[in-house]
């Protein structure tokens, strides 16, 4: 049985994996996937509807997934389905989140903690939520990005459910106007109007008479798509043959086009007949439009479009970086288990599941490049997630190295910590702005060069995983050998050589992609060194590692004092790398965020702790306490430990 | 004594030290940036030899911590002294020896750069073209001899010469200066507005807009808009004084100031004024430093892309025209972010853009010193990685070895003995 344990996890946790990879069932026979795999525009890229609606819900309610009538989660696509051609549903659907007790009270929530409302639950107060949203504006207009960096809690929420329930009106009136009774039919009544219409416009231009019924019903049907082109929120329709590649529209400008092209587009037909159908209950009616429209993209050059919308649903669905998280936790576990019985198989089950999480977190970085065309790091959420690839990646090299299950629980920890802080860094992006936070969002134009992307911010990345890395196995140091008596004075100094080897190339990454950095900034505005704040926190960090390597060489710390200056390196790296950004100021800031701020200061409270008990005299350690008594190890040893 | 003063001059301790104070100013440094603005933070902090304090209520300026310049002097200093002291060339060393060159000519070309580095700024409308670029901070009172209408001749005088006040004699010109009021930063001010000192000239566009004195700005993102009160004397004669004033001196500033108070004066604010002396005719103006090019560019068109769908731009392109005679070139050239123009010395950038996109910005810099960090950045990551790749690869043996401790043939070499991770003697 220990034999087979390692493969046997391995095993369960990869199929695990692979099942995600399997397409959802079709929900109540409509097939809601396919649906979600149709490809829109938004935030400047061609995205999956799955992607848009994922967005958008975790922006207004914080989850990915709604409960339904019957008290049973549904997904996002499912919900976006609903809202886009059932809004009478839709509205039931309890998903607005407000966070602020005072607001939850006056909206009339009984309760205390995470309320959600429904669309119908907020109807009598939406002019309300719009009076304190234009109170708090008015006080603000004029004084710039201070303002909004200074907002209290209570202003953000109600910020929040404003753009929440300007973001659902617009999503309502994405696809047809809110209400439509059957809209299919009603854009063929439009087609048919359509030339008496346009004759009838011509004659009123020119001064002729002109047909005032005719006249009359194309104005309405004008009148009704123009307010729709100012509302609908996704671009659903996609460029007509001969048209850029980036030439989508929304449903109200197509239909307004109609009028010139003198037919209402395949692609609004389409859509129409699957808002019906979905409507009626119909789903061999939705199913067979659907994949009408997907004919339709296909044979008109859009197979590319198609494909990115498949690619997106299928990364979705499969959520690698989670699985990937669990797996990481889960060899963490085998890891520890191993310190304490010292079961090889445990130990060597860790490895194998930290080997598949690695290769796992590989094939997520890869198709994300892939899905976005750009280097693994653009933004602060990428950044996280590629802090954590390398931070495996180095694990598994000192495990094959040191074994001892060190590099292991060190690889694992950081792994899951940096994926769960990418988890809070896109959660916080599309609460920040509902339906407009996006993890593979555009580059603005001055990050706009994968050359630059590729070389300084990866080398900086690798730098920051690498502090961490070092950080990780201090402290790992401090608290075996503070709190146990298991840091055998080889253990010591087996870590004390990984720290140091990790610092050496802490100071590689850190100094190059710092240098690398200005080089950059030399190319694109002609200065190689501005004192901006995020160069500065770079700066800190080459020169934090300058300070251990020098006072390592000049003997002036021993493994304790390492081991402590690696830990407080975890306090200046996390400083450059979110600190900086909270100071907002410089081209670099990404804006202000508070929660993060408050849990960057609990981050280095607790790393101060780390280092006072690095600095506390030996004979309160544990583990040379172990050491001096009488029944301790070999001789030699305590002349080691107190190196 | 000596020996001591030395042996400290070359301790690890002290470059241990100095990096922690290294670390402290920057971090202050940082800081200090949100409160008082890049500028001063870098005047203060980073570009001088103390960090100073005034105490509340007091002029005087307390030095409370080393600088940048002093602590990158001292590390300067210890790393060569060490150097110095210590130097013996093995195939050991030559790692340590690469990042240490490749630092000193990292420091050493940042130090070159802050003296002879210029950066101008050459803004085109589309269409219009220009053989000059301006200074964003410095200031010069421009006297144009107009005379010939095919050449015109510029005599500068530099502000600093403008802010010491009193009598100029411009060379090869037959009239004199005298700067009667001079106000570092100013503002346009009707004559019935309160407050302190005016300059009322009795000659040109000033003769009916005032312009008052305002506090200086020191902020990035602002500019000092001087003003002068200047007296013209020919022959011991006056001719009256006219107000120079970069608010007149520079076309944007002017054309707004037209727009605000061209129905309360009578003269036009955009029009150049004039003085004649001896025949000759003379324009007088406040305005950026200019540097002249034996080139001429032209702004052929101006691009600023959006994502579909957002308004989060995606480049920013300028397409422009290049001639220079004398070297014969005679070209179209698309400057776009991250894409530069190197010229002649020069590389332009495109750095922004006003006027509902009619008009580019482009940074204009000269750095004789722009290749230092290219070679200190291939210098350091070459030492870097020849130190710690000898270091690993030892490491890695000594470890194959451990792993396999009852090897037949006898125990570890010397050379490994002698380098475990992180032990370096002879320090």
């Amino acid at each position: 049985m220990k034999k087979w344990l390692p493969w046997i996890l391995t095993g369960v946790f990869a199929a695990w994996f692979f099942s995600g990879a399997m397409a959802p069932k079709p929900v109540n026979g409509f097939d809601v996937a396919a649906w979600g795999r149709l490809p829109v525009l938004l935030n400047g890229r061609v995205q999956p509807l799955d992607s848009v609606a994922r967005n958008s819900l975790l922006g207004i309610s914080g989850a990915s997934t709604v409960t339904n009538a019957a008290g049973r989660p549904m997904s996002a696509t499912a919900w976006l389905l609903e809202v886009m051609t059932s809004p009478e549903l839709a509205d039931q659907r309890k998903i607005f989140r407000v966070q602020h007790p005072d607001l939850a009270g006056k909206l009339g929530a009984a309760k205390e903690g995470l309320i959600k409302f429904s669309f119908n639950d907020l109807t009598n107060q939406s002019q309300y939520i719009k009076d304190q949203a234009k109170i708090i504006f008015d006080a603000e207009s004029g004084q710039g990005e201070e303002a909004e960096k200074s907002r209290d809690a209570l202003k953000k929420d109600v910020l929040h459910l404003y753009s929440s329930l300007e973001l659902y009106f617009r999503l309502k009136n994405s696809l047809e106007p809110e209400g439509a009774e059957d809209f299919a039919k009603e854009l063929e009544a439009y087609e048919q109007r359509i030339p008496a219409g346009r004759a009838a416009l011509e004659n009123s231009d020119q001064g002729k008479p002109a047909n005032q019924d005719d006249l009359k019903s194309i104005n309405f049907f004008f009148r009704r798509y123009e307010e729709l082109s100012q509302i609908a929120y996704p671009l659903i329709v996609p460029p007509a043959p001969g048209q850029p590649r980036q030439a989508w529209c929304n449903a109200g400008t197509n239909l307004m086009d109609a009028l010139a092209t003198g037919a209402v587009s395949e692609p609004m037909k389409d859509y129409a007949k699957m808002a019906g159908a979905f409507n009626a209950d119909k789903p061999a009616e939705f199913n067979r439009a659907m994949s009408d429209y997907r004919v339709w993209l296909r044979s008109n050059g859009l197979t590319s479009a198609l494909e990115a919308g498949n690619q997106e649903f299928f990364f979705n669905h499969l959520q690698p970086f989670y699985v990937s998280m669990v797996t990481c936790v889960a060899a963490v576990i085998l890891g520890c288990l191993y310190w304490i019985n010292l079961s090889p198989a445990a130990r060597k089950s860790g490895f194998y599941l930290l080997v598949l999480a690695f290769a796992i977190y590989t094939f997520a970085l890869l198709f994300r490049m892939y899905l976005q065309g750009r280097p693994p790091v653009t933004n602060l959420y990428s950044s996280a997630i590629f802090i954590g690839w390398a931070a495996v990646l180095f694990g598994l090299f000192l495990e094959r190295i040191f074994q001892g299950g060190i590099g292991l629980v060190c690889a694992g920890l950081i792994g899951f910590i940096t994926l769960n802080i990418a988890d809070h860094l896109a959660l916080q992006d599309v609460w920040a702005s509902p339906g407009r936070g996006d993890t593979m969002e555009m580059l603005r134009a001055v990050l706009d060069t994968n050359l630059w992307l590729s070389t300084h911010v990866v080398v900086v990345t690798l730098g920051y995983a690498s502090m961490f890395v070092a950080g990780l196995l201090a402290i790992i140091y401090i608290v075996r050998g503070f709190f146990t008596r298991s840091l055998t004075p080889e253990l010591g100094k087996t870590l004390a050589r990984m720290v140091y080897g990790i610092v050496c190339f802490a100071t590689l990454f850190s100094f190059v992609g710092t240098i690398l950095g200005g080089i950059w900034a030399d190319q694109s505005w002609g200065r190689f060194w501005g004192w901006d704040p995020k160069e500065n926190g770079a700066l800190l960090i080459v020169l934090w590692n300058a300070m251990i390597l020098h006072a390592r060489w000049g003997g002036l710390i021993k493994e304790r004092g390492l081991m402590a200056m690696a830990v407080f390196g975890n306090i200046v790296t996390s400083f450059s790398w979110f600190g900086v950004n909270m100071l907002g100021i410089g081209l670099h800031s990404y804006g202000f965020m508070d929660a993060a701020f408050r849990w960057l200061m609990f981050f280095d409270a607790t790393q101060v702790a780390l280092i006072i008990l690095a600095l506390t005299p030996q004979r309160h350690w544990a583990s040379f306490k172990a050491a001096t008594t009488p029944a301790a190890p070999p001789p030699g040893a305590r002349a080691t430990a107190t190196e | 004594m000596l020996k001591s003063c030395l042996n400290f001059l070359t301790s690890l301790r002290l470059t241990v030290v100095l990096l922690g104070l290294a670390l402290v100013l920057v971090f202050t440094g940082t800081l200090a940036e949100v409160h008082i603005g890049l500028y001063d933070a870098q005047a203060e902090i980073f570009r001088s030899f103390f960090v100073r304090w005034t105490p509340p209520g007091t002029h005087l300026r307390i030095p409370v911590f080393p600088g940048g310049w002093f602590i990158g002097l001292a590390l300067l200093l210890n790393l060569l002294a060490a150097h110095i002291k210590r130097f013996h060339f093995t195939r050991k060393r030559i790692g340590i020896l690469l990042i240490h060159a490749g630092l000193i000519f990292l420091l050493a070309g940042q130090f070159f750069t802050e003296q002879f580095q210029v950066e101008s700024v050459m803004r085109l409308p589309v269409g219009g073209s220009a053989n000059y670029s301006e200074d964003s901070r410095q200031h010069e009172l421009a006297l144009i001899d107009v005379t010939d209408p095919a050449r015109d001749k510029v005599f500068p005088i530099p502000e600093a010469v403008l802010a010491r006040g009193g009598e100029i004699r411009p060379a090869g010109l037959p009239f004199a200066l005298r700067v009667k009021t001079y106000f570092q930063n100013s503002t346009p001010a009707g004559p019935m507005s309160g407050g302190g000192e005016k300059i009322k000239a009795s000659r040109g566009a000033g003769r009916q807009l005032l312009f008052a004195a305002a506090p200086e700005t020191r902020r990035m993102d602002d500019e000092n808009r001087p003003s002068a009160l200047i007296e013209v004397v020919a022959g011991g004669q006056s001719l009256g004084d006219w107000t120079a004033s970069f608010w007149l001196g520079k076309p944007e500033l002017a054309a707004g100031l037209q727009s605000e108070f061209g129905a309360l004066v009578n003269t036009p604010l955009t029009e150049p004024q004039r003085f004649q002396v001896a025949g000759r005719t003379y324009e007088m103006a406040l305005r950026p430093v200019r540097y002249y090019k034996p080139y001429t560019i032209t702004l052929l068109e101006f691009k600023h892309d959006i994502y579909a769908g957002t308004d989060i731009p995606s480049n920013f392109s300028s397409k422009i025209h290049l001639r220079d005679p004398a070297r014969g070139e005679d070209r179209d050239v698309l400057i776009r972010m991250n894409t530069p123009l190197r010229y002649a010395g020069e590389t332009f950038y495109q750095a922004s853009f006003a006027d509902n996109d009619r008009v580019s910005i482009l940074q204009v810099v000269r750095n004789p010193a722009a290749l230092t960090p290219y070679v200190a950045c291939s210098l350091v990551a070459a030492g870097l990685i020849v130190q710690f790749l000898t270091h690993l690869i030892g490491f890695a043996r000594k470890r194959a070895q451990q792993l396999q401790p009852l090897q037949p043939r006898g125990g570890p070499s010397p050379a490994l003995r002698a380098a475990p991770a992180g032990r370096r003697s002879g320090t």
